[in-house]
């Protein structure tokens, strides 16, 4: 299990939990961050901080602050 | 048009019966709202997307077989738990100017993050109306959606639409039709809680209609954000009629 900001790019996972609580948790999980979806790293900023994620058929970019929250299993690479 | 006078305007509208009755249409960022709000009323609303664009709400009015409808755009959010303005001020309006009906832009490409907005809205009101937009992009990408499926799951109107060039724009101004004129039959599709917190709903419910009575609000929405501890919308019911009490007991429950 991992941060989702240590996801690399083009690298796929599941997310298992999410360890934000209150506004922040529910933000997310609006956004669709909900355990059990996968994500795939589309693209990060050099240096990390900011990163573009696919899921549910949508790209959505976080800060790291708000990525850190989300924990994620792999499970391999996007052809 | 000022949020304020808005609010004026929905109340107005289930109150006098000679003023038109208040449509209101919510929605995801991108998925056509304002496009619909165009081709309803004929308005050209500026569409764009940036945080904090639509904050104010807009109206405008439109005619179906000699009724007039006023209808409302609300800012495009993902979530009624209000995290920004926009937001705020969309579940504000939905919770206490209580509009006749509600339709709810869901885009087809990417429904199923759509259907976390619709069942928020199914918990505040059931005078609810699905409209799935971008179909013909949905199809581009081979996405086919169930439209009667959709309808039975969710147990309120679904209306397929492609905005952009006019489609279903009469299906769905018949439906709102139907539904202001309560000729449609609902069965939302209701949210069950764990029992816990279905028990600690009880109980609040029990107290926010014990104190004041009658207010037309949804009750078990207002419990449910209670629960939660949002301070937020409990300040914004201290500023209507009968729900300064509730606002006050609300803010002193003991934190979750």
């Amino acid at each position: 299990m991992i941060k989702m900001t240590d996801l690399p790019v083009r690298a796929r996972g599941r997310i298992c939990c999410l360890a934000a609580e209150g506004t922040m948790r529910r933000r997310l999980m609006d956004l669709g961050f909900v355990p059990g979806t996968e994500v795939e790293t589309v693209r990060r900023r050099p240096g990390g901080g900011l990163a573009v994620y696919l899921l549910r058929g949508t790209m959505i970019a976080l800060r790291k602050g708000q990525s850190d929250y989300i924990y994620i299993e792999r499970s391999g690479y996007f052809e | 048009m000022s949020n304020a006078s808005l609010f004026d305007l929905a109340e107005g509208s289930s109150r006098r019966t000679g003023s038109p009755p208040v449509v209101a249409l919510a929605g995801n960022p991108n998925t056509g709202k304002s496009t619909i709000f165009n081709l309803l009323t004929g308005l050209r609303q500026h569409t764009g997307n940036w945080p904090g664009k639509t904050v104010l709400v807009s109206s405008g009015s439109y005619y179906y077989q000699k009724q007039e409808y006023q209808l409302v755009d609300l800012p495009g959010t993902y979530s009624l738990l209000a995290n920004s303005p926009d937001e705020e001020s969309a579940s504000e309006f939905l919770c206490f100017a209580r509009p006749r009906a509600t339709v709810v832009v869901a885009d087809a490409t990417c429904l199923e993050r759509n259907l976390n907005l619709v069942l928020q809205v199914l918990e505040i009101t059931t005078s609810l109306i699905v409209c799935v937009n971008l179909l013909d992009e949905a199809k581009r990408k081979k996405i086919f959606i169930d439209i009667k499926g959709l309808e039975a799951e969710l147990g309120v109107p679904v209306i397929a639409a492609v905005a952009s060039r006019g489609k279903g724009i009469s299906q769905l101004k018949e439906a709102i039709k139907k539904m202001v004129e309560g000729k449609t039959c609902v069965q939302p599709r209701s949210i069950t809680y764990d029992p816990e917190v279905e028990k600690a709903l009880q109980q609040i419910e029990k107290q926010i209609a014990g104190k004041g009575g009658a207010f037309p609000v949804n009750c078990r929405w207002l419990a449910l954000r209670m629960l939660e501890g949002d301070a937020g919308l409990l300040k914004k019911a201290a500023e209507y009629k009968n729900l300064e009490e509730i606002s006050v007991w609300g803010q002193n429950l003991p934190k979750p």
